[in-house]
């Protein structure tokens, strides 16, 4: 008898639960997908390329009617994902001469889609209280004069070069061999290593040199001031082992699998359309690291700040 | 057979006075021996210093490493027009695929034109609960309910879900593989000898290594990250449940066939069912070693909470990152609990059963139909007092500690890492090799001696001899670290109930914590350098030592313990005379246990200084030209470990007899 | 009456080279640490031959290390024997196929272990019940059949119990009925009570005793304790390095020892425990008054001792009228102070 009120009185309220009423699944329409079709967008892990990619994102969507799918890959896999037919676009590309030989010109299975705007700078930096204090430091003649404060427990009795993302090939050991520094290149061996070193070095007035690029997100909170490094000239750095030249400037690009450019959708126009600034990012990527919005707020709140700007992006209809 | 390992014979003793027995004489002329060695080594190493390291600068290839990109290539390339692609991954991937997205669209991911997955979150808790109920009881069905309940209060039900599904896929594959292979190799030798080397390779073999190579065979998408999270799950179930097989006592084997059974009959009715025990502890093992990959997977676009993790460090966001963490955690300590609480025999009453049956039914209805059901609403969101808790610790830290910490880890540094790197990095490579060999033989006899001669001779193979020694470096120091916190916290543990309920937990959340979360502090702490590294791959493997031993320490007997106790023994002189001798098989199961824990944290010391093979092998995801570069360091890992795991093992088995 | 169980000639060498040794007479021939030191091999079981007839209790008896417990495995080729014949009820079990060799195993004979083997997952009346089950007898009968077994063996009650939840003796009780369930022709006991404590160990003594009276069965078992062989077999045989030593009744052991081994063996058994008239009675001298009581020349002497004590003249030692000796009380008094 008991087991049987206890269940009933279990279902009884579990009904009566039920009956209260709330909003039903499915009481309001879900939005369909628009004539644009699947746009498989990879998502490089950095910030900057994040702004790229949530306001093509927002516009493909919003304007387009797009679905888009977001892919969170480092670069070398999203660049496998154009043979494979999983990526679309990848919206901002740093160089990567062994990727484009290997999926442009010998898989084909990418193409280039033209610049996004922005102008791409590797080079060695150094927190601002130093550069204020020792101007002299941003030029390489005079590196080795500080190589001692540079000294860390990993670097013995050589300046520590700290070297960050493994992502990117660097020239820097060739860099201090060649041209006679008294440094060790230290790999921090991430991109959090690097930041986490530079805003420390800001804040405690510590003696930090290392390998670091803009656009980044990092550049609005701290001003890092570059390192001049002897001068680039196209063919300088033709030899690994022999380079004793400053990094080139990139002019970071997007590259599309063929099929993608091929079928020549709204989607493709819009990437191919895409073009802003430094500026222009680095606005989005605040929003996105420092004001901790969500990429499509950021996105959204950008776009209605530069209506001109996105009307230029979309398909000629 | 046994005759191999047999220990050597030790020189005829004159000049040994007193009652002392035999074994004492070996140890102090092999004392005198090691002694000679590392003599003669330092003296070699004075004189050849930086002569024969074979070192290789961070982007400088070997013939070898431009092979593997090459057979690399030709793998992409071919992948549209090879059958095996077509006939075989190809057809992996789909069912691994439709079986995740079906999963997802059960529990996680709007589905079947619904905005709203058909489970809602009231359903999953309520079957949540309802199936702890069933095999763990009700204690642990309220931690599940509440475990559950409080992903969602983080804010992250939807992360977590995905994640779950993504675990569940995963756990599920590798039962369904692994549990009849364990069987096999419980009840074959030859099988067992074939197998337990792969498992060995699938276990060491870092992560990020195969990630790449895995989205061009399984594309990108839940096939590669399920896959990925298999390799390194599956080996526990495999190796428990062959362990669990082979420990079935052999006495109700044999009444079983004593009676007539065939030999389906008792794996079906004896083995299996008597090992069923051990198996769910397979099963535990598996569970948490795939949810230890939820981050890794993140890198090839897995969804769920490692995606939060790995974003939230872009932007050094800990809050976010810990947040994300902490839900992790939460998963694992209540799948844990349930799995370890269903390996006790438990009937539940009927009404019970048929009552919860009920109550779930109706949940799992209500979280089908209505909106409040289905989607969790964050009106008690705790989610960002959380995140602002951890960024402020964070900060605090950050700010206040690193003169104490930079300090130690400069001294650590200096007195430790450094000298010990000189030593083996810095020498002529035969030295070193030399050195090793003949530690080997003295710790284990011949057999030790030639398996270390032949990783030593595959090391040098791979082209990465220096990194491979500057990692060696590190992670005997980390060992050695980890070794003292085991004692220390295992003893402490061991002797006292009280200390050991409130430390397990928090040993529970280090261990499933992902690195990437405490990284961030660390950085702060110490800079980017060999010891964070070092300090990371403690945190990971210490807690793996400390309950090894704690176990250890707590099951020497009472009666010894008492009977020390009762010739007046005073605590410490308990501890060093009676209890820690005792426990020595558990120590130097921590050794080993703690310094493969430690060896699968080199990677993730890559990314945050250390350098060498771990920074080789996070180079050789990032950078195409470095493939094959990294899989040759992620192979020097694997050698590594395979080495000092038969080294502990081999000392061991000598130590405890 | 045929036996129902005639080993001959029964060989179990274990290595590699074993069908080597027992091709060679040579090798045959040398003792256990010569063939271990020449060949690397050990024989376990060497050469035995005996007889078992049918409801017998026949033990076997040996130290550890004897092979009593490797020869107990190949006569139901749990340990297959290298060499010899097991007849069983007039078929050569070791020509016996693996079907043929479950048939048996399911059907004529069944063992009880030291350690019990009993299936911790299951509970009592299913652990009786295993027999049944891979027989594939249907569930009901098979239900009916273990309580009964169960009854038998005195677990009523316990049926829903684990093995877990139940002492060794009553652990051993479950080993018991499993083994009766199946109704076997021969029951083989692989020292079935040495786990057990003193007290437990002779109460289950007198179980099997009782048992084997109600039951009637065949009976071999195993022990390495003396006094446990002599209370419970009808015949002994004694082993040592493989091989026997003796064969023969309690009495016979005790009162004409086949060498050394054994003499030492039964040296302090209480022999009044053991011995009956027949080992200890003299032929009749002139001067015996030859009109006292009659006994049976197997009364066991302890059961004697008050009748011979207290009457006048010896004790006749009778059996069918005829007359074989004399007891008085010296001899009597001879066996009960040689134990003192």
């Amino acid at each position: 008898m008991a087991r049987h009120n206890v269940l009933g009185a279990v279902l009884v309220g579990a009904l009566a639960l039920a009956g209260c009423s709330g909003a039903k699944v499915g009481d309001s329409s879900s939005g369909a997908a628009g004539d644009c079709g699947t746009f498989n967008l990879a998502i490089n892990p950095w910030v900057g390329y994040e702004a790229n990619a949530a306001v093509l994102a927002y516009v493909a969507e919003k304007e387009l009617k797009c679905k888009v799918t977001k892919k969170e890959l480092k670069e070398e896999v999203a660049w496998q994902g154009f043979g494979t037919g999983e990526v679309d676009a990848v919206v901002e590309n740093w160089g990567h001469d062994d990727l484009r030989k290997k999926y442009i010109d010998e898989q084909k299975t990418a193409v280039s889609a033209g610049s996004t705007g922005v102008k791409g700078q590797i080079g060695w930096y150094v927190p601002p209280w130093l550069a204020k204090e020792h101007p002299d430091i941003l030029d390489w003649n005079n590196l080795n004069k500080y190589a001692d404060k540079f000294k860390t427990s990993e670097s013995g009795d050589k300046g520590q070069l700290l070297d960050g993302d493994p992502s990117f090939v660097t020239n820097d050991e060739a860099l201090v061999k060649n041209l006679n520094l008294n440094y060790k290149v230290v790999y921090g061996g991430s991109e959090t290593a690097l930041i986490q070193a530079f805003r420390q070095a800001e804040k405690d007035k510590k003696w930090v040199i290392g390998y670091f690029y803009s656009p980044q997100w990092l550049l609005n909170e701290i001003k890092l001031e570059k390192v001049k490094l002897p001068e680039y000239k196209p063919g300088c750095d033709a030899d690994a082992e022999k380079v004793a030249c400053d990094y080139p400037d990139y002019d970071l690009d997007k590259i599309v699998s063929k099929k993608f450019a091929d079928a020549n959708g709204p989607a493709f126009q819009l990437v191919k359309n895409f073009k802003w600034t430094n500026e222009d990012q680095n606005t989005v990527a605040k929003y996105i690291a420092e004001d901790k919005m969500k990429p499509e707020d950021a996105a959204k709140k950008w776009v209605e700040a530069n209506g001109d700007k996105v009307k230029a992006w979309l398909p000629k209809a | 057979m046994v005759a191999v390992a047999e220990p050597q014979q030790a020189p005829p003793q004159v000049s040994q006075p007193g009652p002392q027995q035999g074994s004492r004489p070996i140890y102090r002329s092999k004392a005198l021996i090691a002694g000679g060695i590392v003599l003669a080594w330092l003296v070699l190493w004075l004189v050849f210093r930086n002569v024969g390291t074979l070192s290789l600068d961070a982007s400088a290839l070997t013939p070898l490493h431009r092979w593997i990109n090459s057979v690399n290539d030709a793998v992409g390339a071919s992948r549209n027009s090879n059958p095996l692609f077509l006939y075989f991954f190809n057809e992996i991937r789909f069912v691994i695929d439709e079986f995740v997205t079906f999963v997802q669209a059960l529990i996680a991911q709007p589905s079947f034109g619904r905005p709203v997955p058909v489970i809602g979150w009231l359903g999953v808790v309520a079957i949540a609960g309802f199936v702890s109920l069933v095999v763990a009881g009700w204690r642990v069905a309220l931690l599940a309910v509440a475990g559950f309940v409080f992903l969602g209060l983080q804010g992250l039900w939807q992360e977590s879900m995905d994640t779950l599904s993504l675990t569940l896929a995963a756990v599920v594959i590798s039962l369904l593989f692994g549990i009849p292979l364990g069987v096999w190799a419980g009840l074959s030798d030859r099988a067992h000898r074939v197998i337990t080397p792969v498992l060995d390779f699938m276990q060491t073999m870092p992560t990020f290594v195969y990630l790449a190579p895995l989205t061009l065979f399984f594309l990108i998408g839940p096939a590669s990250a399920t896959i990925a999270t298999l390799i390194y799950a599956a080996p526990p179930a495999i190796r428990i449940t062959a362990h669990a097989i082979r420990s079935v006592p052999h006495n109700t084997v044999e009444a079983s066939e004593s009676l007539g059974a065939t030999w389906q009959q008792t794996l079906v009715k004896v083995l299996l069912p008597s090992a069923r025990k051990t198996i769910v502890l397979g099963i535990n093992q598996t569970i948490m070693a795939a949810l230890s990959m939820v981050t890794i997977a993140a890198l090839i676009d897995a969804p769920g909470l490692g995606k939060t993790v790995v974003k939230a460090l872009q932007t050094l966001d800990v809050g976010t990152a810990f947040n994300a963490g902490l839900a992790i955690v939460v998963l694992a300590i209540v799948l844990d609990r349930v799995t370890t609480a269903a390996t006790e025999r438990r009937k539940l009453p009927r009404w019970a059963m048929f009552g919860g049956l009920g109550v779930t039914g109706v949940a799992v209805y209500l979280s089908y139909t209505y909106l409040w059901a289905a989607e969790f609403q964050s009106d008690v969101e705790i989610g960002s007092s959380i995140r602002q808790g951890a960024t402020a610790v964070t900060e605090w830290v950050q700010d206040s500690l690193p003169v104490i910490t930079g300090g130690f880890k400069d001294f650590v540094t200096l007195a430790l890492i450094n000298p010990l790197q000189a030593l083996l990095a810095e020498s002529p490579w035969f030295v070193v090799a030399l050195v090793i060999v003949a530690f080997s033989f003295l710790i284990g006899g011949l057999r030790p001696a030639v398996v270390s001669a032949v990783c030593l001779g595959l090391l040098v193979a791979t082209g990465l001899w220096q990194d491979s020694m500057i990692t060696l470096a590190s992670t005997l120091v980390a060992t050695i670290l980890v070794m003292v916190l085991g004692v220390v916290v295992g003893v402490w543990m061991g002797r006292s109930r009280r200390a050991d309920r409130v430390i397990r937990p928090v040993l529970d959340a280090g261990q499933v914590m992902p690195a990437f979360v405490y990284l961030v502090p660390f950085l702060a702490l110490f800079s980017a350098s060999r010891f964070t590294a070092i300090i990371a791959a403690v945190v990971f493997a210490a807690p793996v030592a400390i309950k090894i031993i704690a176990d250890g320490v707590r099951a020497v007997s009472p009666a010894t313990v008492e009977a020390a106790t009762a010739l007046g023994s005073s605590s410490w002189q308990t501890i060093v005379k009676v209890q820690l001798p005792m426990a020595r098989r558990a120590l130097t199961l921590a050794a080993n246990q703690g310094l493969i824990y430690v060896l699968s944290m080199v990677v993730v010391g890559g990314l945050v200084g250390a350098g060498a093979l771990g920074y080789d092998v996070v180079a050789g995801f990032s950078q195409g030209q470095l493939y094959g570069k990294g899989l040759a360091a992620g192979v020097a890992i694997v050698v590594l470990g395979v080495m000092l795991d038969r080294l502990t093992q081999a000392a061991a088995k000598r130590w405890t007899n | 009456m045929d036996p129902v169980i005639s080993v001959g000639n029964l060989w179990k060498v274990f290595g590699s080279n074993a069908s080597q040794v027992v091709a060679s007479d040579e090798l045959k021939s040398l003792s256990r640490q010569e063939l271990m030191d020449r060949t690397g091999a050990v024989a376990a079981v060497r050469g035995v031959d005996f007889d078992v007839a049918p409801g017998e209790m026949f033990v076997v008896m040996g130290l550890s290390g004897s092979g009593k417990s490797t020869l107990v495995r190949c006569l139901t080729r749990l340990v297959e024997p290298t060499a010899g014949t097991i007849m069983f009820e007039g078929e050569d079990i070791l020509e016996a196929d693996a079907k043929r060799l479950r048939d048996l195993r399911r059907n004529k004979f069944s063992m009880v272990f030291q350690h019990f083997g009993l299936l911790p997952h299951r509970t009592v009346a299913d652990n009786v019940g295993y027999g049944l089950e891979i027989r594939g007898v249907p569930r009901a009968k098979r239900g009916e059949r273990s309580q009964e077994v169960i009854d038998l063996v005195g677990l009523t009650g316990y049926e829903k119990s684990y093995p877990d939840q139940l002492s060794g003796g009553m652990q051993q009780r479950v080993g018991l009925a499993r083994a009766l369930a199946g109704d076997p022709d021969v029951l083989f006991f692989d020292e079935p009570f040495s786990a057990l404590d003193p007290l437990i160990r002779r109460d289950m003594q007198s179980e099997v005793i009782r048992l084997h009276r109600e039951v009637g069965k065949t009976m071999v078992f195993i022990t390495h304790d003396l006094s446990e062989a002599l209370k419970l077999g009808d015949r002994i045989l004694i082993m040592r390095d493989g091989q026997v030593v003796q064969v023969g009744t309690g009495d016979e052991l005790v009162g004409a020892p086949a060498d050394d081994y054994v003499r030492d063996f039964v040296k302090d058994v209480p022999r009044s425990h053991v011995l009956t008239l027949k080992w200890i009675m003299r032929p009749p001298r002139p001067e015996d008054e030859l009109d006292g009581p009659e006994l049976p020349p197997e009364t066991v002497v302890r059961e004697a001792v008050r009748s011979v004590l207290s009457a006048d003249k010896p004790v006749k030692v009778v059996r069918d009228g005829e007359l074989l000796g004399v007891v008085a009380d010296e001899e009597i008094l001879g066996v009960v102070a040689g134990e003192a």
